[in-house]
């Protein structure tokens, strides 16, 4: 009997499981895919929002605010890729520069440190690159970036080292209620649990009617991504956002923790999980971006892709008890990676106010180091090698990632399954090459630690194959 | 009159060859060409380069060729003769992997030491 | 403190590595990353290469093969599995190995030769799905032609560069069916022999002015869409074609990867995507060379072979004679037809008897001048049958030509109306 189950290991539920490991509880997690964090978390701009865009008095406006606040220290404590690079929100009208002072409102009743207002000149200061048809700019100090996949990875490792169960491959089929909370039937089998808390994402309408009755719908909405190499990565130093008009909403311009340029995203409604790219979608993108920064070079893209994000068409997050001992975290579009410790927090709140007793371990690991070769100074990088010589292999030519690095995630609390697992692990394959070269590799070093043939080595989820047989007569 | 893309080397004439006239070669800048336009025409050849297993080396596999030129019909028979061969490191360049394909006198050699 | 270090143990650092050893450098590291010298050439197991070197047709392994039997008989030092992670413009390396541990190496003269990469789906973005199944023909070479796997059963080729089309053959050879052959531009980037033996010779379709514009399946490729494009290669709406495939090669065009040049401070030409080099291959950091595929991509490694011995035995000479006396410069710059030249500076003082000069046309043509002019007068011309964008264009400017020039020179092709 679990005290609580999880549905769903994105960021929000790695979230929540990593404020219920604080607690005396059984705490399991199950995800429908072979990864964490492989949804809407690791498709996404990667901002963590100051907070001045929700409607003050919202539940998005607190927990993006109060999210950004422990995003700081999470990262720091967890050793996730983060960077309070600041944000600039530009205006080009009068009636931008309008929309610049609410915002600018929103952001003091919302708490939102330090927020300015800048003509265009001054924005142009900050940012030399910015278009001269700018005439105003918010100035958002507090904004930053960070690695949302390695973050919600983070969270979640955290929780299994501290106890919590997670079991990948797992798809929820059916929830009954029985005396003491619900009975969770998966394609693996059954688990009986006290309290669920739905963090299904996409899949949070779903969850949701199979324990209450419906009361709101996910409409995905799709949105489309370039990310350039790192030769535009200093384009500019801060995420630079546009105020949304007929034109469309948000699409920024933005450096990433990985030192390369993010362009994204467009706002589009699809069907499920539809995350194909589609040459309108990109060339709305290009256009848009080129109005904040005409001198993107495009021409240095390495990677499209697009992310689809679980909106409701509600103003706020659906946080709330819908059934007995059955909570839902849902509609958690933007600012929702932004949000997601608080999140966590207010739900372990909610459970507690439903009568989860919670009594603090004391035992609670909070830290979590991983080594990057990349970012080591020649001397740590000559004794780190001499100590453990798997770190003089570089295995990824584009980010410099090392075997032993590999060799670290393979061997963590949730060991990759995939060649992606290992990228969103270690950044092997992050690069401009996008795995060209590492990944036969990579898929060598995977059958080789984890006894498998390259055979069974999927690209992502479990059916990406990427090998079909050996030659020569091989049989698979 | 056919026309052919030379692939004796890199350069690639555009060959006109007349079969009429005993096959005679126009376009060619080197000699090879006359025989190559020839030969396509009358008994098309081709060098076939493929991979054997390999045990004991850098890498499982290890790379053949014919060591001449073999009917482009037996292609697809030759590379099968291939299936189920394994070579045991250390391999030289040249060793003999498979004597004479299809009875062509023509065998598949390594192409690197493994 | 070495005499050289050559960055890649591919086709032009061992060619580079000899010729300076025969010119009579003592101190020579070669660093290469791979577990074995050779590079690229490993894994192009088909044959047609050395038909200018050596005077015969050999296999990729078996032309590196060779050079690495010179390299034996000479005293170069070769660190393998080591990564060169920086070239200061002190002429310091830092190199990493599991083996050789973390150095930092110092040379009175560097040779880069790190060769190229792919582009990938992302430099082009084609639009679609993100499924498993999508290869750099590269990639797909190293599988089936090292590793011993087959990474699919129904192939779509977009590109018709070489690999690609080298891989057409070979995933047929071991049981796969490549449906096309896509390529965007009217002609193909790929030799016409490849094409003839490739193609052809398997039935293998090859559509011009055509592209990929959407590619479908959720975990593993299972379609992608083909479309007829116009003269600005925007996609024709109605002329597309499905073809169901679980795999997608892309071979559409390489990338010198001048990742550590650009951190050494020295000049890239965007046109190559190279260093900017001299007439003996010296990039703008004195001491510094480049040569092979770092420098431009080349069609041929034979004339890799022969740019990057050039480069070696001008390191040799650096290293010898010191950085000799400042000199006139000839800027070389591309004119009408032509989209690139290396080198792009000449010094005719430092030419013996004639200056290499290597470039590509920029559409196809048919019987042409080219004209090779100094402040409007012409200097030399030469005449072509045929000139594609394909293969690389050659020739050599005598020293009396040269010093006859001063400023500029411009290399331009001039269409003569065939009769």
């Amino acid at each position: 009997m679990y005290d609580v189950v999880i549905i769903g290991c994105g960021i929000v539920g790695a979230a929540t499981a990593f404020e219920l490991s604080k607690y005396r509880l059984k705490v399991g997690i199950v995800e429908r895919e072979n990864d964490v964090a492989c949804g809407t978390t690791k498709a996404n701009s990667a901002i963590i929002h100051a907070g001045y865009d929700p409607v003050p008095g919202t539940l998005m406006a607190r927990l993006n605010v109060r999210g950004a606040a422990l995003a700081r220290e999470l990262c720091a404590a967890l050793d996730v890729p983060y960077l309070p690079c600041g944000s600039l929100v530009l205006g080009f009208s009068p009636e931008d520069q309008a929309h610049l002072e609410e915002l600018y409102r929103r952001g003091v009743a919302n708490g939102v440190p330090d927020l300015a207002l800048l003509t265009g000149d001054e924005a142009r200061a900050l940012e030399p690159n910015l278009s001269p048809t700018v005439t105003a700019a918010l100035l958002a100090p507090t904004a930053a970036i960070c690695s949302p996949w390695e973050y919600g990875l983070a969270l979640a490792e955290t929780a299994v080292r501290n106890g919590a169960e997670l079991q990948l491959e797992t798809a929820v089929t059916g929830l009954t209620p029985t005396e003491e909370g619900w009975r969770v039937e998966t394609n693996r089998g059954v688990l009986e649990a006290r309290y669920v808390v739905n963090a299904a994402g996409l899949e949070a309408q779903t969850i949701h009617e199979m324990a209450a009755s419906p009361s709101f719908a996910i409409h995905p909405s799709r949105g489309q991504y370039f990310l350039l190499d790192k030769s535009e990565g200093g384009r500019v130093g801060r995420v630079i956002f546009q105020c949304p008009n007929e034109k469309g909403k948000g699409v920024l311009v933005s450096p990433t923790v990985h030192g390369n340029l993010i362009v994204g995203p467009d706002a589009e409604p699809v069907e499920g999980d539809d995350t194909s790219t589609t040459s309108a979608g990109l060339a709305f993108v290009r256009e848009t971006a080129l109005r904040s920064v005409p001198s993107v070079d495009f021409r240095t893209s390495i990677r499209n892709f697009a992310g689809v994000r679980a909106s409701t068409g509600a103003k706020d997050f659906i946080i709330e008890l819908s059934a007995p001992h059955f909570l839902d975290l849902a509609g958690i579009c933007s600012p929702g990676l932004s949000a997601a410790p608080a999140i966590g927090e207010y739900a372990v709140e909610l459970l507690g106010q439903a009568g989860l007793a919670l009594e603090r371990k004391e035992d609670f690991q909070t830290s979590r180091k991983r080594v990057r070769f990349r970012e080591m100074s020649p001397e740590e990088k000559a004794k780190l090698v001499a100590e453990h010589p798997a770190y003089g292999r570089v295995i990824c030519r584009c980010e410099t990632v090392t075997e032993g690095e590999i060799l670290d995630a393979l061997a963590g609390p949730i060991p990759p399954r995939s060649v992606d697992g290992v990228k969103r692990r270690a950044g092997a394959g992050l690069g401009r090459c996008q795995g060209g070269f590492c990944g036969p590799r990579v898929v060598e070093l995977l059958a080789r630690e984890q006894h498998r043939s390259p055979g069974d080595i999927p690209q992502e989820r479990a059916g990406s194959w990427l090998l079909v047989r050996e030659t020569k007569g091989g049989a698979r | 009159m056919k026309e052919l893309i030379c692939i004796v080397c890199p350069k690639g004439c555009h060959l006109k060859v007349d079969e009429e006239q005993d096959y005679a070669v126009t376009g060619n800048s080197c000699p090879k060409g006359t025989d190559y336009g020839r030969a396509e025409l009358t008994h098309p050849t081709r060098v076939v380069t493929s991979t054997v297993r390999c045990e004991g080396g850098a890498y499982p596999r290890c790379p053949v060729k014919t060591n001449g030129p073999i009917p482009k019909g037996d292609i697809f028979a030759a590379v099968s003769l291939l299936d189920g061969v394994t070579v045991k490191a250390p391999v030289q360049v040249g060793q003999v992997v498979v004597e004479n394909i299809c009875g062509t006198g023509v065998d598949f050699v390594a192409t690197r030491n493994m | 403190m070495y005499d050289l270090i050559v960055l890649g143990g591919g086709p032009a650092g061992l060619a580079g590595a000899c010729a300076a050893w025969e010119a009579g450098l003592r101190r020579i590291l070669i660093v290469e990353r791979d577990k074995e010298l050779g590079g690229i050439l490993n894994q192009c197991i088909h044959n047609g290469f050395g038909l200018h070197y050596f005077k015969e047709e050999l296999t990729g392994p078996e032309y590196a093969g060779r050079f690495v039997r010179m390299l034996q008989d000479t005293g170069v030092e070769v660190r393998l599995d080591t990564m060169a992670l920086e070239v200061t413009p002190d002429r310091k390396v830092h190199m990493v190995g599991k083996e050789t541990g973390y150095r930092v190496e110092e040379a009175k003269s560097i040779l880069l030769a790190m060769g190229c990469r792919e582009r990938t789906r992302g430099a082009i973005a084609i639009p679609g799905t993100r499924p498993a199944g999508i290869f750099t023909a590269g990639a797909a070479q190293r599988y089936v032609n090292m590793e011993g796997w087959l990474p699919g059963k129904r192939v779509v080729i977009l590109g018709s560069g070489d690999i690609g089309l080298i891989m057409a053959r070979r995933m047929t050879l071991e049981g796969a069916k490549v449906l096309a052959c896509v390529e965007v531009m009217p002609y193909s980037g790929g030799l016409n022999r490849n094409i003839v033996q490739c193609l052809h010779d398997y039935d293998i379709p090859l559509y011009l002015s055509h592209t990929v514009t959407d590619i479908r399946g959720r975990d593993r490729v299972e379609q992608v869409v083909v479309s007829q494009v116009d003269d600005r290669r925007q996609p024709i709406p109605g002329t597309e074609m499905v073809f169901d495939c679980d795999t997608l090669l892309l071979s559409v065009g390489l990338i010198p990867e001048n990742e550590l040049t650009r951190q050494a401070g020295i000049q890239i030409d965007p046109r190559t995507n190279g260093a900017i080099v001299w007439e003996n291959m010296e990039t703008s950091l004195p001491g510094v060379f480049a040569s092979g595929n770092v420098a431009h991509v080349h069609d041929l490694v034979d004339f890799v072979t022969a740019e990057s011995q050039r480069a070696g035995k001008a390191a040799a000479q650096y290293v010898q004679e010191g950085p000799g006396e400042n000199q006139p410069v000839l800027e070389v710059k591309n004119g009408d037809g032509v989209t690139y030249t290396v080198p792009q500076h000449i010094r005719p003082g430092r030419v013996e008897k004639a200056c290499d000069l290597f470039f590509r046309v920029n559409r196809v043509c048919g019987p042409s001048r080219i004209l090779v002019t100094s402040g409007g007068a012409q200097v030399a011309a030469y005449s072509r049958d045929y000139l594609a964008p394909g293969e690389m264009e050659h020739i050599m400017l005598p020293r009396k030509l040269l010093d006859g020039a001063s400023g500029t020179l411009t290399v331009s092709i001039e269409e003569v109306a065939s009769k």
